[in-house]
This record gives structure tokens, sequence and C-alpha cells, in this order.
């Protein structure tokens, strides 16, 4: 169940909150208000614990008895660590895009290509790379805090632990989960550590320096 | 026949600084003109002023005699027209020096894959960096570097090209290499806006240079002129320094 929601939310994080970056790194008057918007957003998802946002959305929402709206715990619990990981990770990428020094985006639109195409194709690939390390920490953490779903009676693994535990007043079901995560959370950096040694191998691999 | 490029009174600042205080140059089509003066007197903004990388505060810009400092100009489309080479080559890191090459035809111009490595690959053989066809830009030294960029900047088949102190950034002896790839451009008919620091390397390749002092061009003329007999007590102390650094 923690996979499950692991991996839709951060498939879907890693998409909304390079938005929200993006968003918010847009210059001009124009663009004010969709800026104001991602800060705002960034400012409240990251203000607020995940665990009454998890409470407010799973338990409100629901009760609200709205025609067409899902009325499933866990489809409320996912969408709001969605929202406050989002507001984490936008800025790790905001950070990424800032870290790109403006000559590569001179060098870009200098070619001809438009704001969007030296984000897409120069700017973003060289930024993702140099925040892969912290992105793998917030991923990390949202790996950890799908047991907070769990206060919504969806059943993941740390609320199965204190089922066992209470059944039998046992507490090896918490190291077993304990050992859960972690066989997911060590595995997914050293799999990150790979990504990056084999990118800084190919830059270097071929030729050699005259 | 238009000119290749116009200026009319441009002027730039940045805040209160004003670095370009009324700039007006011409340039002829296959013109090379060389900007000459000391760090700080606007040759680098005004060629970021002519590829519209920095907005001007007043003045026009006139190429191939269509005014591209209008509002409704696609700066994008413009720039297409426009190679320009920075004096830090700013080579996208992490693409290969094919990709770096394909990445503007493709992108900008909607050119295929194979059109665009037909067009590298061609310019990658007229310089000599075949073999470094799918080296990533940190193997190559600054010299071969820069003359990716230059390629780069080529492969877009502009009209006009803009040097901002290509070579500054160079080991002495990498200098020659990148000064010989202009040459040759400018052999082959490129019109050229080109700073550089490199005197006799003006001297060698302007049809005409400039002198830019505090935002102005104090002085204008042949190689022979300015390099011989410059006129004004700025140009005349500015190329005495020089001299006596050794670089003329």
């Amino acid at each position: 169940m923690n996979v499950k929601i692991f991996c839709i939310a951060e498939v879907v994080i890693l998409f909304t909150a390079l938005g929200v970056a993006v968003l918010r790194g847009l210059t001009g008057p124009v663009f004010f208000p969709v800026r104001f918007f991602a800060v705002v957003y960034a400012d409240f998802f990251r203000g607020i614990p995940t665990i009454l946002l998890i409470y407010m959305l799973g338990f409100g929402i629901p009760a609200l008895q709205l025609s067409g709206v899902p009325t499933s715990e866990l489809f409320w619990g996912t969408v709001a660590l969605i929202l406050v990981y989002t507001a984490y990770v936008s800025e790790v990428y905001r950070a990424g895009i800032e870290s790109v020094h403006p000559s590569q985006n001179a060098a870009a639109r200098s070619l001809g290509l438009s704001h969007g195409q030296s984000l897409r194709y120069v700017v973003i690939p060289q930024a993702v790379r140099r925040v892969i390390p912290p992105l793998l920490n917030d991923f990390i953490g949202l790996q950890k805090d799908t047991a907070l779903v769990g206060v919504l009676g969806v059943v993941e693994a740390f609320r199965q632990t204190q089922i066992n535990q209470a059944d039998t007043f046992n507490f090896t079901p918490g190291i077993v989960a304990a050992v859960l995560f972690l066989l997911i959370t060590v595995p997914l950096t050293r799999f990150t550590d790979w990504l990056i040694a084999r990118d800084r191998r190919r830059r270097q691999a071929t030729g050699v320096l005259a | 026949m238009s000119d290749a490029l116009s200026l009319e009174g441009i002027r730039k600042s940045f805040g209160k600084l004003e670095v370009l205080r009324g700039i007006d140059l011409t340039l002829a089509e296959h013109e090379v003109v060389c900007l000459i003066g000391a760090s700080g007197s606007g040759k680098s903004t005004l060629l970021r002023c002519v590829n519209l990388l920095e907005p001007i505060d007043a003045g026009r810009i006139i190429l191939h005699g269509e005014e591209i400092t209008g509002r409704a100009v696609d700066v994008n489309r413009v720039r297409r027209g426009i190679g320009i080479v920075f004096q830090s080559f700013n080579l996208f890191p992490h693409m290969s020096v094919v990709r770096n090459i394909t990445l503007g035809p493709r992108k900008a111009l909607g050119l295929s894959k194979a059109d665009a490595d037909a067009r590298a690959d061609e310019l990658l053989g007229r310089f000599g960096l075949s073999d470094k066809r799918d080296d990533f830009p940190d193997r190559l030294s600054g010299g071969q570097q820069q003359r990716v960029a230059i390629v780069r900047a080529l492969a877009m088949q502009p009209e006009l090209m803009l040097l901002d102190e290509v070579t500054s950034a160079l080991d002495p002896e990498l200098v020659a290499e990148v000064l010989d790839v202009i040459r040759e451009l400018a052999g082959g008919g490129m019109t050229m806006l080109i700073a550089t620091h490199e005197m006799s390397f003006a001297r060698d390749v302007a049809h005409r240079v400039c002198f830019l002092d505090a935002g102005v061009i104090l002085e204008e003329g042949t190689p022979a002129e300015i390099f011989g007999s410059p006129r004004q007590p700025r140009t005349q102390q500015f190329l005495q320094r020089i001299v006596q650094a050794g670089r003329l």
C-alpha cells in the first residue's frame, strides 16, 4: 500500500513541482499573477503540517458528500501528500534552475530558441542533474510520510503494524515495517548514485584531451 | 543593396550607469568591423543589444532593411539570422559536440535530425573538428570549445556574426587556432562585428576599426588610420598602453 501511494505520488509530483517552479521563474509583469500563485502555493503547503492536511482532505472532503468527487480516504490522503511534496520539490527545482548560469540561457536564446525551448533543452536538463540528490532526499521523506495516510484508516504498513502489535503485544511487526521501508529507500539511494556516476562517466569517457 | 546592419543612436543603461550613450554604426554586406576599447567601454553590451539579448533604451537597429527593435518583432526569428559567440564559449555541458551544434537547426529551424547532422558534420570537417564530434565539451581544450561555439553559431547559417572577445578566455597558445577560423570566415565574405583586444588581429582582418570610449564611438577609420595615426588623444593613449603591454 505504501509503495503504491509512493509510486503514484512521486510521478505526479515530479511533473507538478517542475510546473510550479517554471511558473515561478517566468519574468515580466504579464506573468505576475502566475508567479504570485506559485509563491503562495509553496508558502502555504510547506507551512502546514502534512498530517493536518491529510486529516482535512481525507475526512473533510468525503464528509461534504459532493457528487462526482471521490470519497476514498486513500485517494485524498495521496492528494494531500502530492500537494505538500509538490511545494517542497518545486523549491528544489527552482534552486536548480537558478543555479544554471544565465549565459546558458543567453546562448540558447541567441540560437533563436524560444524561452520554452531554452528551458526544455538547455536549462532544465542541467538543473535536474544538479538537484538529483536533494530530490531523492524529498522522495525518501515522501516514502516515509506515506505512513501518515494510516490516520485515515487506510491500512498501510504502519497501521498494520499497530494492529498486529495490539493483537500480540509484540513489537516485532514494527521492526519488520522498518526493514520494509529501508528495503525501498536504500536501493533507491544506490540507484540514484549510479545514475549520477553513469552520467559523469558518459561525459568523460569519450575522447582524450588534446 | 541595403546595409547589412545599421545602428542609430543606441542608448543603454543598467540602473544609473549609462553604458551606451548614442552609438551610430553601419555595416555593409561582407564588411568586417572591429570594436576596440578598454574594458567597460560598452563593446560587449553593444553586441548583446544587436542580438536583442539586452533591450535598448533608445535608438533603432536595422538588419537588412528591417527594423528589429520594434515592438511586434519576433525576436526568435531575428536571432536565427544573427550568430553570436561569447567570451566564455557557453557550450551546453550536458550535450555532445554534435548535439550542441544541431540543437539550434533542429529546434529553431525545424531541420530533420539527418539534415542537421549533415550540416554539423560538414562544418566540423571544415574546421578540423570531426574527431571531436561525439565528445562532451569538458573534454575539449578552450580553443576547441571556442571553435565548436563558432561552428554552433554558423550552423544556423547566419547573415551576420557577432564575436564578443572570443579569445580573451584562452591560453595564448590557443588563440591562433580560433583567430584562423575567424580569418577564414572573413575571407568567405561573412559580415562580422567583432569586439576584440587582439589589436594585430584587428589590423589584419578588419575593414574598419571603431574605438569605443565611455559608451560612444570616439573614432573610426581603416586599421591603417586608427593604428597608424589616431587623431583622438584618448585613442592614442589607449593604443600606447597596448603597445607598452607588448600586445601590438
